[in-house]
């Protein structure tokens, strides 16, 4: 068994110049290593790639919608054909939507941000040597990062990238004559989703498998961090839904490569009566929001978890509710399966089904609030440090508040009538899942930094990060609510065809400097990022006194995490600032033995013996009390 | 100190003012004509020009930046060095938090005053008054959440803010409160549920509107087609194969019905009439978007989907309502369609029945000349609905 093979030899290490079965060269150390840690740091280096490209298109179509009616000669010298005289064209601006959607969702806050933490904390904070399979393991970062290249050559193919929008809804992205970029980009786009999905099925199956078989003696599964619990379910949901994208890709690719009609029936395209008969363009998207809504689920729960740890650390209090927290969580994991019809109800979908759907949206908005009152109870009088990774949760769980309520006027489906497809729509979903889970990303980088680099992030370049992306991004998203209400539709090239959207083209202007504003901020954290890697200061064993398992580890990596024995886990990860223990945390690692004066009936539930010993020691101090 | 004379500098100051003024509208803001001719050589090196000088006021920036930082750096060392307690910048982060949720909640504010104001004026329709309450209520809802659950995030922020003297409440869990925090949104969001799922069920519910006016809409790139009824009332059937130059809906004149139909390039509507649309798209899906009357229904092709409402205020009441001359009811497009998908409109207008009764009177048949020409059915008079039974038969010849 794998399992074991990795034990044995993680015993070893490279670093000592030990006799090994293999040597550490620069390939199999930097580039092809079956190390989780480096693999976590290549996801979160082609992630961070791939979330600064995404980021550039946004801006490139923000400019289009702020100056409509103006011409940049520089966006043609750069962009060429597709911003003839230096106004983009409309086909390639709805190429620059799709895709920067598509990075974003699959690319940065799928495969970037569950990419880097399962593998980086999954094996550490459960006290493994590595995953259930290395190679596996190691083959899906290489399909994300073939993924990502194909996903990128789209921009070379002379009639641009996939433009459909990042749901590409047949029929429009089934026929190559309905739109250039339905052509050779649509193609690119799901060759490289059919990579992805693999690469987040392998990477998924490899948690999973992980975190049931491979914790540490004492390690069950109610002692694991909630960062552990979110990504294991974040996990499985990955793997029950991505399956179904692929079914509904590749009936996709048949469509429009070998003539048949899944998607398509009653055609006629400019003049022309095409021959598909019989198919629905409507299974499509059932098939789609099947997966993609677990999918926005996917993109929050590893913010959630990293959030919940962020902030119970340096709230220096365990996380309120540790249980309801694991239940939400397991609550939105299995109620995030039915409810895919909420993005469906106007396509003339039976109207009773529309209200099921409904029922069903508004139930999965409950465990989200009990999470969103866990975390205010975990702040309440907790003794707050401001790392920036506490300001970029604390952010996290502002954005999901602000995003969240309005999911609950979009999962009504009488208000979702006139909410379908505007602006409403994007100021949502940009919130409760585009900010909410890029700050707990933010979050995540910030802390684990110290494990992943050995080094320290420079703290006030992470505030300056931290409050100009927190304001810029709400003066981005939060005018988009009103011009929702107002009726402006969402993926449109321009409002100037609207005498009535006029009013809305100064906002415009506002939202795209925000949105520079809140791009150049993310200069800050770049140079951040680089610099600390290579010069910043070199970490503490546990930098920010925190419980789990991670920081037990050395702080030069070695193969394998720990030299010698792997710790046993002696009980929860959230014991800070307990009652009687001198310094305010208690690492997972310390037995109950050693914190007497601590220890809590609580402690002992399902342990009978500790409770006896514990009994007696609490009889005992009382009588020697009395002595004194 | 070497640094504050640097920021002090009046020579700096004034070369990079100089610097900025020189610099604006550069890259920005050329008008389209001038762009037209950019494809000289001197409109591409002016260009790069710009980009250069872009480039440098970025790097001047992050160099104010570090300068800042430093600055900073080296007071914090030497407060230090006097023995007393450097920056606190724990403080200064909870102190920000504290501003930002004061600053916040006023721009939540008057972004919800002026910027809703901005928003649809009242619903045209009689469906969509249900909807507005509902919005309402829900709106209070979430609003009184929102600053409640802000004010205690970024509250408690900042007054537990770290201190040396205090060590944090332990409290892993309290299972009353959890219960109330569990029952509370359970409670809410049923309520809003139900009253949801009824708005919902009496929005979509067809039998209880009665009397409609038929009129199909067809979308396809980039234009919306109508058809209206004739004088017989009814809609003849369409069959997207017989769809050519001519016929563009590919309206199927075996069908009786269909030689009155109308073509019209408006979308005028009867007020307090039920009016049912029946939604087709010929190529890609698009989306019937009517905001004003709270309606909207995506067009599939292949699966004709309707939507039957009533429209409550004429044109030229909302005019004087909305005290906007211009005003027009318009219909967008509403789901991605292609490169022209941002243009895909059509006016409409709702009017008395008078002014209804008139205007259906002006407008052409489908079946134009050309078409009857192409079809072989020259005989047939469609406008005079008495003949129609018999020209059935000389179709069928
Ligand atoms: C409080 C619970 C939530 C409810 C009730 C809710 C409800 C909805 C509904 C009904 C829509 C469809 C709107 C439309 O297209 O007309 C929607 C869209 C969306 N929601 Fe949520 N949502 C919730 C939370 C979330 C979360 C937590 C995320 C992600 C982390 C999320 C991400 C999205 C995305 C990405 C879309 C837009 C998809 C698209 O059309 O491109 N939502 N939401
Ligand atoms: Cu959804
Ligand atoms: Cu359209």
């Amino acid at each position: 068994m794998s399992t074991l093979a990795v034990h044995d030899h993680g015993v070893l290490q490279h670093g000592e110049g030990h006799e090994h079965h293999h040597k550490a060269t620069f390939l199999n150390t930097y580039v092809f290593s079956q190390d989780h840690k480096m693999i976590a740091k290549q996801f979160l280096i082609t992630g961070i790639t791939m979330a600064f490209i995404a980021m550039t298109l946004s801006i490139l179509f923000r400019i289009q919608l702020a100056y409509p009616d103006k011409s940049f000669p520089l966006l043609e010298t750069l962009l060429g054909r597709f911003a003839p005289g230096g106004r983009l064209s409309p086909d390639f601006y709805m190429s620059l939507v799709t895709i920067h959607g598509t990075i974003m969702v699959f690319f940065v806050l799928t495969a970037g941000l569950s990419g880097t933490f399962a593998n980086l904390l999954i094996p550490l904070q459960i006290g493994a040597r590595d995953m259930a399979s290395p190679l596996v393991n190691m083959l899906s970062y290489w399909f994300f990062l073939t993924a990502s290249i194909i996903m990128l050559s789209a921009f070379f193919v002379e009639k641009g990238p996939a433009s459909g929008g990042w749901t590409i809804y047949p029929p429009l992205s089934a026929m190559p004559k309905a739109m250039p970029g339905s052509g050779m980009g649509m193609t690119l786009w799901l060759i490289s989703m059919v990579c992805f999905i693999a690469s987040s099925l392998m990477g998924g199956i490899n948690y999973v498998s992980t975190v049931l078989n491979m914790r540490t003696k004492g390690m069950d599964l109610w002692k694991m961090p909630l960062t552990v619990w979110a990504l294991f379910l974040t996990a499985i949901l990955g793997v029950l839904a991505f399956p179904v994208l692929v079914a509904g890709v590749v009936l996709l690719i048949f469509d429009r490569s070998f003539g048949t009609s899944f998607y398509l029936s009653d055609i006629v395209l400019n003049g022309q009566v095409q021959p598909y008969e019989g198919g629905s363009p409507i299974l499509f998207q059932h098939l789609f929001w099947f997966l993609g809504h677990p999918e926005v689920y996917i993109v929050i729960m590893p913010a959630m978890g990293i959030s919940s740890e962020v902030m119970s650390v340096n709230s220096r209090k365990p996380i309120f509710g540790y249980h309801a927290m694991v239940y939400s969580l397991i609550g939105i994991t299995v109620l995030s399966f039915i409810v895919w019809g909420h993005h469906m109800f106007v396509t003339g979908m039976n109207p009773f089904l529309g209200g099921v759907f409904m029922i069903t949206t508004l139930i999965i908005a409950v465990p989200s609030a009990v999470k969103t009152f866990n975390w205010l109870a975990t702040l309440w009088r907790g003794n707050i440090r401001f790392t920036p990774a506490m300001l970029f949760a604390i952010g996290m769980v502002s954005f999901f508040i602000s995003g969240g309520l309005t999911g609950i006027f979009l999962g009504n489906a009488a208000l979702d009538i006139n909410l379908h497809d505007t602006y409403f729509v994007v100021a949502h979903f940009h919130l409760v899942m585009g900010s909410a889970a890029i700050f707990g990303m933010l979050a995540g980088v910030y802390h684990w930094f110290p494990k992943m680099f050995r080094r320290m992030m420079d703290e006030r370049l992470g505030y300056l990060h931290f409050w100009i992306t927190f304001i810029g991004a709400y003066l981005v998203f939060f005018p988009m609510h009103f011009m929702g209400l107002d009726g402006v539709p969402r993926r449109y090239y321009a409002l100037t065809e609207f005498p009535a959207f006029n009013r809305w083209l100064t906002v415009n202007v506002f939202i795209t400097w925000a949105a520079i504003m809140s791009g150049f901020a993310q200069v800050a954290f770049l140079i951040n990022f680089v610099y600390s890697i290579f010069w910043g200061k070199k970490t503490v064993q546990n930098p920010w006194n925190a419980n789990t398992l991670e920081w037990d580890a050395p702080i030069e990596h070695v193969h394998g995490n720990w030299i010698g024995e792997i710790p046993t886990v002696y009980r929860w990860p959230y014991d800070y600032s307990k009652p009687g223990h001198e310094e305010d945390f208690i690492p997972q690692t310390v037995p109950f033995s050693q914190t007497m004066s601590s220890n809590l009936p609580h402690d002992f539930e399902d342990n009978p013996a500790g409770l006896a010993e514990y009994n007696k020691w609490v009889v005992l101090n009382k009588a020697n009390e009395e002595v004194k | 100190m070497a640094f504050k004379k640097l920021i002090n500098s009046k020579k700096i100051l004034s070369l990079f003012a100089v610097f900025l003024l020189s610099g604006t509208n550069l890259l920005m803001a050329q008008s389209t004509d001038v762009a037209a001719s950019g494809n000289s050589k001197a409109g591409h090196s002016s260009d790069w020009f710009s980009v250069g000088y872009y480039l440098l006021l970025f790097f001047f920036a992050i160099l104010c930046v570090a300068t800042l930082g430093k600055i900073l750096k080296v007071y914090d060392l030497s407060v230090k060095m006097q023995g007393k307690k450097g920056i606190n910048w724990n403080n200064i982060m909870a102190l920000l938090c504290a501003v930002f949720l004061v600053v916040g909640l006023y721009g939540a504010y008057w972004s919800l005053t002026v910027q809703g104001s901005m928003t649809l004026p009242v619903s045209a329709s009689e469906h969509g008054v249900a909807i507005d309450n509902m919005f309402t209520v829900t709106s209070i809802l979430t609003l009184i959440v929102f600053v409640l659950t802000q004010i205690l995030l970024f509250g408690f922020a900042f007054i537990y803010r770290a201190s040396d003297k205090r060590k944090a409440y332990f409290l892993p869990h309290n299972n009353t409160i959890e219960k109330v925090w569990t029952v509370i949104p359970a409670v809410v969001l049923t309520i809003l549920v139900v009253f949801g799922f009824f708005t919902w069920q009496k929005v979509m519910d067809i039998s209880s509107k009665k009397g409609d006016i038929n009129i199909d809409v067809t979308g396809h790139q980039f234009a919306w087609e109508l058809r209206y009824p004739g004088t017989d009332g009814k809609l003849g059937k369409v069959d997207y194969k017989l769809v050519t130059g001519l016929n563009k809906l590919g309206v199927d004149y075996s069908d009786r019905n269909s030689f009155d139909d109308l073509q019209a390039d408006t979308l005028v509507l009867p007020v307090n009439k039920t009016i049912r649309l029946n939604i087709h798209a010929q190529d890609v899906i698009h989306s019937v978007y009517l905001p004003q009357f709270r309606v909207q229904m995506n067009a599939v092709p292949g699966l004709p989907t309707f939507f039957k409402f009533v429209p409550t205020i004429t044109t030229a009441d909302m005019r004087i309502k909305t005290d906007n001359p211009k005003f027009e009811y318009t219909l967008y497009c509403n789901k991605i369609c292609g490169g022209s998908h941002y243009n895909m409109q059509k006016v409409v207008r709702v009017v008395s029945e008078e002014e209804y009764q008139e205007w259906i009177a002006k407008q052409k048949p489908y079946l134009s000349d050309q078409l009857k020409a192409d079809l072989k059915i020259a005989e047939i008079k469609p406008s005079v609905s008495g003949q129609i039974s018999s020209n059935k038969l000389a179709l069928n010849n």
